[in-house]
C-alpha cells in the first residue's frame, strides 16, 4: 500500500453528509455499526414494552387488562420484536464495529450492501409493530405462525409475513458481507486460526443464516400462497400437511436460536480472558466445539416436535442428537473456567456479566438437557418451564453478553469510561431481578401451566405474581442502561487506547475513542 | 453488603415458607406407568445437573474467590492441556448414555399404543373437546365450567373464589381404572394439544391426521390438564378432565350416558311420528 494513495482515499470520505443526512448514506462501518445498536436498544423497550404488559395480566388470575386476543398478539409480537429486531441487530452492530477493528480491515467488504442491510431494518419493524394497528389486531398465532392458526389470521399475519421476508433479505445481505470480510480482509499473518474468537463465532453464524434463512422465507411464502392464492401446503384437505410447516420452521428455528448464542459465546471469549489477565483457554477446542454446535443444529430440529406424533425411531433420534449438544457446550463452558483458573480477576461490569453469563446460561443449558429427553419434554412441552428454559439462554445468554460486551467496548467506541459504579448497580438489579422473574417459571411449567394463556387456575398464583414484581424489576433496571450509555457517550473519564489492563487484539492498539477510519493500510499482525 | 444479606435472609426465610405452604414445585403426582417414569426420570436427570453444577461452579466460585487479583493473584500462562481438554470432552458422553438409556425405554412404551383395552377419539374444535369412546358407543362433548362471570376483573366480581377454576368441565372424561386407553387424536380447525401431565399424556391433535397415544390409569381420581398448543383466543379455556371409576363405577357411568343420548334422541322421533299421524 502507498501512502499517497491512501491520503486520497482518506480525503475522500469527508465529502460525506453531515447531520441526519449522514446517517441514511453512510457506508461506513462504525456508522453502520452504532444504528443497528439503536435499534436494537429501540426493539429492545418496545419488546420490553410488550412483555411488562404480558407480565401484568398474569399477575392475577382472571383478565383484568387485555382481553386474550391482545394478550395472544402481545405475546406473539413480543418474541418476533424481542428475536428479530433486537437479539439479532444488536450482534450484528457488534459484527459492524469490531469485525473491521479486530481483523485490520478498514471497513466492511461492501459499504453500500451494508448501509442496506440496516436501512431495511426499521421498514421491517414498522410493518411488525404497526400491525397491532391494522383491523383485528396484530398476528396472535405465537412467533412460530403454525398453521392453519396463521391462515385464519387478518392482514396483520401478512404484513409479519413480509416483515420477516425483509428482516431475512438483511440478515443474508450482512452474513454475505460479514464472511467475505472476515475470508478476504484479515491483516497479514492473520490466519484463520488465529482469529479472534469473536470473529470466528460471527463467521461461523453468517454461514448459519445463510443456510436457514431462505427456508424460513420458503416456509412463510407458503403461508402466504395458502391464505391468499388457493395453495393447500398446509392443508390437508386439500393433501397438504400442517406438521411439514413445524418442520420446515424449526429446520430454520433451530440454528436460529445458536445463530442468537454463538455470537454472545465469542464476546464472553473475549471479556473473560481480559479480566483474568490469562490467555483463552483451549482456543482451538473452541473453534471446534462452535462448528459442531452449529453443524448439529441442523439435524435437532425435531426436539420441539416430540409432541407431534413422530414415530418413535424419529424421536429416539431426535433425542440423542440433541443431548449431543450438551459435549461442545460443556466444553466451551469449561474453557471459560480453565481461563479463569490461576488467573488475576478483578470484577468490573463487563465480567460481572460475563460470570453471570456462564453461570445463568448454564442454567437454561440444563434445563435445554431435561428438556431433550422425550418422556420428560411430553410433559413440559408448551408449559412455562419452556419458557423459562428459553429466556435463560436468550435473556442471561445471548442479553447479558450484549450488554457485559457494550460495557467492554463502550470505552473504545465513546473514548470515555462508563459510570462503574452505575454499570454494577445495573448489573446486580439485572441480575437478580433476571433470576426473580424466570426462576419460579421452573416450577410453574412442572405444575403443568401451560404457556401463551392470559388466564390460569389459582393454584399458580403465587409464582405468577413473584415472576410479575421480578418483571417490572427487571424492565425499569434496563432504564438504568440506557442512561448509563448516554452518559458514557456525553463523557467520562477519558479512556486509553488500551482500555483495559488485560485486553489483547487490534482493536486496542487504535486510539479511543476509534477514528472514523482505520486500518487504512493493513496493521502488522503477531 | 448489608442490604445484600437482609436480602438474602429474606429469601432464604421465604423458601422453605413457600414449600411448606404446599406450592407446586414439582411434576405434579404421577398416575400412570408411563407418567411415573416420566417422574423418575426427571428427577434423575435433576439430581445430576445439580451435581454438575455444584462440581463445576464450586471450581468456578473457588477460582473467583481465590484468584482475585485484590488478592495479589498473579495470572499463570497456560492455555492448553490436551488431557484434560480430552477426559471433559469424554465425561460428558458417559453421563448423557446413562440418562439415554432409561430414556429410550420410556420413549418406546410411551409410543406402543397397541391392544388396547378400549380406544377413545379425540376431537378437537376451537374451543371444546369432542369424545368419541370407539367401543362403548357413547358421544360426549366437554366445556369450559367455569362461570363466565367469574373470569374478568377482580374487582367487580370479586376474588376468584371456585376452587377448580378454568380447569373444569360440563362434562368429564370417565375411563376405567387399570384399562389400557388408546386415544385417537385429531383436530377439526386448528392445531391443539390433549395435556394431563398426572396421566404422561400431551399429544398434538391436528387437523386431517389422527395420531396415537395412550395412558392407564392406576387408581381411581380426578386428573386436570387443559389444551398445550395456542389455538387462537379461547386457548386458555379448553381445559381436559379426567375421572378414573372402577370398572363398575364406569359401566354404571355408560349405561347412564346411552340413557341420555336415547333420551335426547326420542323427541325428535316422537315429534316426526307425531306429525305423520296427524297428516
Amino acid at each position: 500500500m502507498e501512502a499517497s494513495h491512501d491520503a486520497h482515499a482518506h480525503d475522500d470520505h469527508h465529502h460525506a453528509p453531515s447531520g441526519i443526512g449522514r446517517y441514511f448514506t453512510t457506508t461506513n462501518h462504525k456508522d453502520i455499526g452504532s444504528m443497528y445498536m439503536w435499534f436494537s436498544l429501540i426493539m429492545f423497550f418496545v419488546g420490553g414494552f410488550m412483555a411488562l404488559v404480558i407480565r401484568a395480566e398474569l399477575f392475577q388470575p382472571g383478565i383484568q387488562i387485555v382481553n386474550p386476543d391482545v394478550f395472544n398478539q402481545l405475546t406473539t409480537i413480543h418474541a418476533l420484536v424481542m428475536i428479530f429486531g433486537a437479539v439479532m441487530p444488536a450482534f450484528v452492530g457488534y459484527a459492524n464495529w469490531q469485525i473491521p477493528l479486530m481483523v485490520g480491515a478498514s471497513d466492511m467488504a461492501f459499504a453500500r450492501v451494508n448501509n442496506w442491510s440496516f436501512w431495511l431494518m426499521p421498514p421491517a419493524a414498522a410493518l411488525l409493530v404497526g400491525s397491532f394497528l391494522v383491523p383485528g389486531g396484530a398476528a396472535g398465532s405465537g412467533w412460530t405462525l403454525y398453521p392453519p392458526l396463521s391462515i385464519q389470521g387478518g392482514i396483520s399475519v401478512d404484513m409479519t409475513i413480509l416483515a420477516v421476508h425483509i428482516m431475512g433479505a438483511s440478515s443474508i445481505m450482512g452474513s454475505i458481507n460479514i464472511i467475505t470480510t472476515i475470508l478476504n480482509m484479515r491483516a497479514p499473518g492473520m490466519t484463520l486460526m488465529r482469529m479472534p474468537m469473536f470473529v470466528w463465532t460471527w463467521l461461523i453464524t453468517a454461514y448459519l443464516l445463510i443456510a436457514v434463512m431462505p427456508v424460513l422465507a420458503g416456509a412463510v411464502t407458503m403461508l402466504l400462497t395458502d391464505r391468499h392464492f388457493g395453495t393447500h401446503f398446509f392443508n390437508a384437505a386439500g393433501g397438504g400437511d400442517p406438521t411439514m410447516f413445524m418442520h420446515i420452521f424449526w429446520f430454520f428455528g433451530h440454528p436460529e436460536v445458536y445463530i442468537m448464542i454463538l455470537p454472545a459465546f465469542g464476546i464472553i471469549s473475549h471479556i473473560i480472558p481480559t479480566f483474568a489477565r490469562k490467555p483463552l483457554f483451549g482456543y482451538a477446542s473452541m473453534v471446534y466445539a462452535t462448528a459442531s454446535i452449529a453443524l448439529l443444529s441442523f439435524i435437532v430440529w425435531g426436539h420441539h416436535m416430540f409432541t407431534v406424533g413422530m414415530p418413535a425411531a424419529g424421536n429416539l433420534f431426535f433425542m440423542y442428537a440433541t443431548m449431543l449438544i450438551a459435549v461442545p457446550t460443556g466444553v466451551k463452558v469449561f474453557n471459560w473456567i480453565a481461563t479463569l483458573w490461576k488467573g488475576s480477576i478483578t470484577f468490573e461490569t463487563p465480567m460481572l456479566f460475563a460470570i453471570g453469563f456462564v453461570s445463568l446460561f448454564t442454567i437454561g443449558g440444563f434445563s435445554g438437557l431435561v428438556l431433550a429427553v422425550t418422556p420428560v419434554d411430553i410433559t413440559l412441552h408448551n408449559t412455562y418451564y419452556v419458557v423459562a428454559h428459553f429466556h435463560y439462554v436468550l435473556f442471561s445468554g445471548a442479553i447479558f453478553s450484549i450488554m457485559g460486551g457494550a460495557y467492554y467496548w463502550l470505552p473504545k467506541w465513546t473514548g470515555h469510561m462508563y459510570d462503574e459504579t452505575l454499570g454494577k448497580v445495573h448489573f446486580w438489579l439485572t441480575a437478580i431481578s433476571f433470576n426473580i422473574t424466570f426462576f419460579p417459571q421452573h416450577f410453574l411449567g412442572l405444575a403443568g401451566m401451560p404457556r401463551r394463556i392470559p388466564d390460569y387456575a389459582p393454584q399458580f398464583t403465587e409464582f405468577n405474581q413473584i415472576s410479575s414484581i421480578g418483571a417490572f424489576l427487571l424492565g425499569f433496571s434496563q432504564l438504568l442502561f440506557l442512561y448509563v450509555v448516554i452518559k458514557c457517550i456525553r463523557g467520562g473519564v477519558k479512556a486509553e487506547a488500551k482500555a483495559w489492563e488485560g485486553a489483547e487484539g487490534l482493536e486496542w492498539t487504535v486510539p479511543s475513542p476509534a477514528p472514523y477510519h482505520t486500518f487504512e493500510t493493513p496493521p502488522a499482525f503477531h | 453488603m448489608k442490604k445484600l444479606r437482609v436480602i438474602a435472609g429474606a429469601l432464604a426465610a421465604t423458601l422453605p415458607a413457600l414449600a411448606l405452604a404446599g406450592y407446586d414445585v414439582n411434576i405434579p403426582a404421577p398416575k400412570t406407568p408411563i407418567s411415573t417414569q416420566i417422574y423418575g426420570l426427571h428427577m434423575e436427570i435433576l439430581w445430576v445437573c445439580l451435581a454438575i453444577f455444584v462440581v463445576v461452579f464450586g471450581v468456578m466460585f473457588y477460582s473467583l474467590f481465590a484468584h482475585r487479583k485484590s488478592k495479589g493473584a498473579v495470572a499463570a500462562n497456560f492455555h492448553e492441556n490436551h488431557m484434560v481438554e480430552v477426559i471433559w470432552t469424554l465425561i460428558p458422553f458417559v453421563i448423557l448414555a446413562v440418562i439415554a438409556f432409561p430414556a429410550t425405554r420410556t420413549v418406546l412404551s410411551m409410543k406402543d399404543a397397541s391392544n388396547p383395552d378400549m380406544t377413545i377419539k379425540v376431537t378437537a374444535y376451537q374451543w371444546k373437546w369432542q369424545y368419541d369412546y370407539l367401543n362403548d358407543g357413547v358421544k360426549i362433548y366437554a366445556t369450559l365450567s367455569t362461570p363466565r362471570e367469574q373470569i374478568g376483573s377482580p374487582e367487580e366480581h370479586g376474588k376468584v373464589s371456585n376452587e377448580h377454576y378454568l380447569l373444569e368441565t360440563d362434562n368429564n372424561v370417565v375411563v376405567p381404572v387399570g384399562k389400557k386407553i388408546r386415544l385417537l387424536i385429531t383436530a377439526n380447525d386448528v392445531i391443539h394439544g390433549w395435556y394431563v401431565p398426572q396421566l404422561g399424556v400431551n399429544q398434538y391433535g391436528i387437523p386431517g391426521f389422527i395420531k396415537d397415544t395412550w395412558f392407564q390409569a392406576n387408581e381411581p381420581g380426578i386428573f386436570r390438564g387443559q389444551c398445550s398448543q395456542i389455538c387462537g383466543k379461547e386457548h386458555g379455556y379448553m381445559p381436559i378432565v379426567v375421572e378414573a371409576k372402577s370398572p363398575e363405577d364406569y359401566a354404571a357411568w355408560v349405561k347412564e350416558q346411552k340413557a341420555k343420548q336415547a333420551e335426547a334422541a326420542q323427541p325428535a322421533d316422537k315429534v316426526s311420528l307425531a306429525d305423520t299421524a296427524a297428516r
